[in-house]
């Protein structure tokens, strides 16, 4: 299993492998918004958890795909359905794989977005906080969802209209939790809520995506 | 005699085609005798005036929205449990009715809102899970149409299908919560039900009856045609083998 890890990572960071391509992806969703919006920090200042919890989302999104494609093209997935790990310890490790070459990067670097768009002081720590416990959950749901598309030729946009739907309750209680912490309100419940979303989410879906992926490699 | 029987495709066929047109006509004479007596026979609202109305339309099919998918729920579980085909064709069946069925409760629900409210739409709760559950429709349409092989997409949709139920009910308070946590909105959500004068109510049932019947009969009708073109398509295959 940790070599299974090591090996998509190595895979992701290679050359070609679309690391970073994220990370672009947020920045450049988050550079554009003022574009549209307007410049006036004040208006910035009260969009900024949403931009860029959507930002986040979004980037995460783009590289699901990717997930089980390559493997499943050059029949590396079929190996790893007989071996001896079963398929829902496969689909943790790629779920975990991609949090780390995604999720990981883009809640780092969103603080520094959020310089961009006049984050208020003291959202720093709840923005990092909300993606990294958020993170792991949309890594999770776009598995599943990169499971049920894998055996579809183009299976991109048919992936994007299913996961969307599903990452809904994940940006609602992310988001929410963000904008509470930033007015200095209460917001215990929407982060008990996002963690409870994520564990969930972990502690399920696995099942689910194995299902999938035997039934696209019958 | 169980209900299992009905798994056979060919007793589904003649069974169905007994009681095909029965559904259709009940259905048929609820929605008239409903919709007459709403539209007709009953004084406008005294605020509402006559937009009230709407709601002969707009609660049938709202609801038929979510049973649809309730229903479409226990068939993927039978056809993930049992194998039975029909099961699954009417999982695919029913789909794109509750698809209708959400669009016209959205669509009513706007004309209604519009002279009410003052707005078409507005981020309410209700209305916000309701195209959430539109957006699942048609992911999952979609996801029916993508797959070739009809095996696969049949147990591919269940699971979406199973996955999909959990997340739509945590969407539901997910957005309750997201909702009444930025403004108390909550007094735009007319409570139709315990507030409706018996005077609506009892063309209300009606209506509702004949939602339930046309949308049984739909399912019927859609399920038949599924079944009808797999058995071509089995013809074809073998034809083009023999």
């Amino acid at each position: 299993m940790i070599a299974l890890l090591i090996r998509d990572l190595r895979q992701a960071t290679r050359a070609g492998g679309g690391f970073g391509l994220a990370l672009a992806f947020f920045l450049i969703v988050t550079v554009l918004v003022p574009f549209g919006v307007g410049p006036e920090s004040a208006v910035l200042a009260r969009i900024a958890p949403g931009v860029l919890w959507v930002g986040a989302l979004l980037a995460c999104l783009l590289s699901l795909d990717r997930i089980f494609a390559l493997d499943f093209e050059d029949g590396s997935l079929d190996l790893l359905a007989t071996a001896p790990i079963p398929m829902e310890a496969v689909v943790v490790i790629k779920a975990l794989a991609h949090w780390l070459v995604t999720g990981v990067p883009l809640t780092l670097a969103a603080p520094a977005l959020g310089v961009l768009l006049n984050l208020p002081q003291g959202g720093y720590g709840w923005l990092v906080l909300t993606l990294a416990l958020g993170t792991p959950a949309l890594s999770m749901i776009g598995t599943f969802g990169a499971a049920l598309t894998v055996g579809l030729k183009r299976g991109g946009l048919l992936l994007s209209l299913l996961v969307l739907p599903l990452y809904v309750p994940t940006l609602i209680f992310g988001a929410e939790a963000l904008t509470r912490g930033l007015a200095s309100l209460d917001n215990a419940t929407p982060l008990l809520m996002l963690a409870g979303i994520t564990f969930g989410v972990i502690a399920i879906l696995p099942f689910a995506a194995a299902a999938a992926i035997r039934i696209n490699l019958r | 005699m169980s209900l299992w029987e009905y798994a056979n495709p060919k007793k589904f066929m003649q069974t169905s085609q007994v009681l095909l047109p029965y559904f259709a006509v009940l259905a048929a004479v609820c929605l008239v005798i409903g919709l007459v007596w709403g539209f007709f026979f009953t004084t406008d609202d005294y605020r509402q005036g006559a937009t009230v109305k709407i709601i002969y339309l707009h609660v049938p099919a709202a609801m038929m929205a979510i049973n649809a998918w309730v229903m479409m729920l226990i068939t993927s579980l039978v056809w993930l449990v049992r194998r039975h085909h029909v099961s699954a064709l009417a999982a695919k069946a029913a789909a794109p009715i509750g698809l209708v069925m959400t669009l016209i409760a959205l669509i009513t629900g706007a004309v209604w809102g519009q002279p009410m409210w003052g707005t078409w739409w507005v981020w309410d709760p209700r209305l916000t899970s309701f195209l959430i559950l539109f957006l699942f429709y048609l992911g999952y349409i979609a996801l029916w149409e993508a797959v070739e092989n009809p095996d696969t997409a049949a147990d591919l949709t269940s699971i979406l299908c199973l996955v999909g139920s959990v997340f739509a009910l945590l969407s539901r308070y997910a957005v309750n919560f997201w909702n009444q946590g930025l403004h108390q909105g909550a007094s735009l959500s007319l409570d139709e039900e315990t507030n409706v004068h018996n005077e609506y109510y009892l063309p209300l049932l009606f209506c509702i009856a004949g939602f339930v019947l046309l949308f049984v009969a739909l399912v019927l009708l859609r399920t038949r045609t599924e079944i009808r073109s797999r058995r071509i398509q089995a013809i074809m295959a073998r034809e083009r083998l023999g």
